[in-house]
């Protein structure tokens, strides 16, 4: 009689336990790579809900799935893993919630163990590795398609009697052995809880051993091996065609993730623009309608202004991870990651910052090394996100002449490379220094296994995009609305005096900081106007060009700059407007991705260095600027 | 059978871990995790651009690592 059996015949005694009113708990666990988060995605749909687990900032993924009988069980995703001795925080959180210690979260009733079927004896390590604390278990043998295709026969049957509990043949991108799946499951979770077995660290190589020997006595007939997968590597792992290819990948997503976003992004606007226009009919001039259209709907616009970008850099990126194809990039970038004390992991985070700050901060949880990750999460504001283009399009519309230069190559395109490219050198050598400094720590390494490629599923694109862009909107909407009503308040109050003769800001408690800090920056070539807008440009960077336009009392609502553009090349000199674009590339805005850091670091310790830390350089940047720009022209 | 270690294996050669160098247990139980075990067949498929890192087929699944990380790996050829 098999453990299985022998649980059933145990379920048949016992009545069915009321429990504390709450449903029970399935884990799901597995590699990083054997597909758990289709399989999640295939049982819970669009049902899921992403919360926090206390104190820490590992995602606890969860949806409630109906059992054949019409019971209810809550299943949560847990991170992946290779093993039960965790090396990163996500690793620590299924270690602990396995093992009943996870704050937060009850002990699993049951677990549902995914294995490769195209990998077997790998993935049977871990999985004899969980059995041995004991909690009830069915195994999903998945990716049996991809077997078949290799040629690869499995005896499922043994191999549960080998287990001792149920193992069921799924497809999890085509929804295959779902329902099996949940009848095995169902028996399980009516067994008395038993104590928890207290955790002692396994012997990795008799683990392996075990593992192998079973794996071996389950194979029927031996696969090819992933030829296809083998051939693609041949060429996108090749030494000069990869990059090249990755190139190209990269060159695309940018090109998608500026262009295609443009139109959505004019609706948005539009939209915004229209409901303030309605608010401004509707409502008398005052306190009341300022706050809604310049607090809450520009609050409101630059959340949402910014989802198309966003939504398109994830649907790359999930096809990229999806597909098996990230991975590699990470392979082929990692030298040049290593050779400023990064590991190729952080290379995800730092593309996806691109576009925001923010969803790359976020991204920064898949990396494994604290101190790794604490860099990362540090050089991503030096990335030029997209808050940043409007500004540096104002000034260089208004002060870089339109001249073309080789062919297509124009001077003012020129000048926007060259602000990319500072940004970016300046993450290089500010990781080299934080590695030297503040994030030293043991030499990062790399070490990953690379799955075989696959299709990436429609269904699990749909569901990480959702998933996605709702965490987005909750953490950075919050944050960006907050600010931005906060920053409203400061430019509104005290109102201006009845004979005022300068613009309301003047007056206002921003306008009186702004007038503070003039002395400061002067010395970098800062004029008064420009001390005016740092503060508002906190919000968000691309509000510095709202800001310079209400200052010099220009009406900026139909977003056309061309006024601006004429009034900033009148009346800053050259070395000013250099200057500020220098303080752009490096300067510590925006609150937003402060707050973030703040939540991933768990203090303010973090962002208050990044805080200090960018405030330095972008000071030093601006001031060589202009003084440079000042003695050369 | 002559014994080296697995950064120094040439592309498409195949060989069998023998061993770990002398290292931190918590470096050799990362790699056992991956499928390092000793007798498990290795074959270096693709070094990355400027030779580093490496990507490695043990048994059924595909690994990479830095050089540095492989050179803790021994490796007999015979194969």
């Amino acid at each position: 009689m098999t453990a299985a059996d022998a649980a059933l015949a145990e379920m048949k005694a016992q009545p069915v336990q009321a429990g504390d009113g709450r449903l029970p708990l399935i884990a799901l666990v597995g590699h990083p790579n054997a597909g758990k988060t289709s399989l999640f995605n295939a049982l819970s749909g669009a049902r899921q809900k992403v919360g926090n687990y206390p104190g820490v900032t590992v995602e606890r993924k969860s949806a409630e799935v109906g059992l054949s009988t019409g019971r209810r069980a809550e299943l949560i995703d847990l991170p992946g893993c290779y093993g039960l001795v965790p090396r990163s925080l996500d690793e620590a959180v299924t270690r602990d919630t396995l093992l009943g210690l996870q704050a937060g979260e009850r002990r699993p009733d049951a677990v549902l163990i995914v294995a490769d079927a195209t990998n077997l004896a790998a993935h049977l390590r871990f999985a004899l590795d969980v059995l041995r604390l004991g909690i009830p278990a069915v195994m999903a043998l998945n990716r049996m398609d991809m077997a078949a295709r290799d040629g690869l026969t499995l005896d499922s049957a043994g191999l549960a009697a080998r287990l001792g509990i149920p193992v069921i043949e799924t497809v999890a991108v085509r929804r295959r052995g779902l329902a099996e799946l949940l009848q095995a499951l169902e028996p399980l979770l009516a067994l008395p809880a038993r104590a928890p077995v207290p955790f002692v660290p396994a012997d990795t190589r008799a683990l392996g051993r075990e593992a192998r020997e079973i794996a071996k006595a389950a194979t029927l007939t031996e696969g090819q091996g992933r030829v296809s997968s083998r051939r693609l590597d041949a060429v996108l792992l090749h030494p000069v065609a990869g990059p090249l290819i990755l190139a190209a990948i990269l060159f695309l997503m940018f090109q998608a993730v500026f262009s295609w976003a443009e139109a959505p992004i004019g609706w948005i606007e539009a939209g915004i623009a229209w409901l303030q226009g309605l608010v401004t009919a509707a409502l008398p001039e005052g306190v009341f309608r300022s706050f809604l259209n310049d607090g809450v709907l520009a609050g409101v616009g630059g959340v949402v202004v910014f989802l198309p970008q966003i939504l398109i850099l994830f649907a790359f990126i999930l096809v990229l991870e999806g597909s098996g194809y990230m991975v590699r990039a990470a392979f082929l970038m990692d030298r040049l990651m290593a050779s400023v004390g990064l590991n190729g992991a952080a290379f995800i985070p730092l593309l996806s910052s691109f576009a925001c700050a923010i969803p790359g901060i976020m991204a920064t949880r898949s990396i494994p090394d604290e101190k790794d990750r604490l860099t990362t999460i540090l050089i991503a504001p030096l990335m030029t996100c997209s808050a940043r283009l409007p500004v540096y399009a104002v000034i260089i519309a208004a002060f870089i002449p339109n001249r073309a230069l080789w062919g297509p190559v124009g001077l003012q395109g020129l000048v926007l490379f060259a602000l990319y490219i500072a940004g970016i050198l300046g993450a290089m050598l500010a990781a080299l220094l934080l590695r030297r400094t503040v994030t030293r720590g043991p030499a990062p390494t790399l070490l990953m296994e690379m799955p075989a490629y696959q299709l990436p599923h429609l269904r699990d694109v749909a569901v990480g995009l959702l998933l996605r862009a709702s965490a987005f909107l909750k953490r950075a909407g919050t944050i960006i609305l907050g600010v931005t009503i906060a920053l409203w308040a400061l430019a509104s109050f005290p109102a201006p005096p009845a004979d005022a003769d300068r613009p309301a800001i003047e007056y206002s408690i921003a306008g009186r900081i702004g007038s503070a800090i003039e002395p400061l920056v002067q010395p970098i070539g800062f004029n008064h106007e420009i001390a005016m807008s740092l503060l508002p440009a906190m919000a968000a960077r691309e509000i510095a060009v709202a800001s310079l336009a209400t200052i010099y009392a220009l009406d900026a609502d139909d977003g056309d700059t061309t006024g601006l553009v004429e009034r900033l090349r009148g009346s800053w000199p050259l070395p000013t407007a250099l200057a500020f674009l220098a303080w752009f590339v490096f300067a510590p805005q925006c609150l937003s991705t402060l707050a973030v850091v703040r939540r991933e670091t768990g203090g303010w310790k973090w962002p208050g260095f990044l805080f200090a830390y960018l405030m330095v350089l972008a000071y030093v940047a601006a001031g060589l600027t202009f003084h440079v720009a000042s003695a050369l022209l | 059978m002559s014994n080296s270690t697995l950064d120094s294996l040439a592309p498409g050669a195949c060989a069998r871990v023998a061993g770990f160098a002398p290292v931190a247990p918590g470096i050799a139980d990362r790699l056992l995790e991956l499928g390092f075990d000793e007798g498990a067949e290795v074959e270096t498929l693709h070094h990355a651009p400027l030779g580093d890192p490496i990507a490695v087929r043990v048994d059924g699944s595909v690994v990479a690592l830095r050089r540095a990380l492989a050179r803790i790996v021994l490796v007999s050829n015979a194969g």
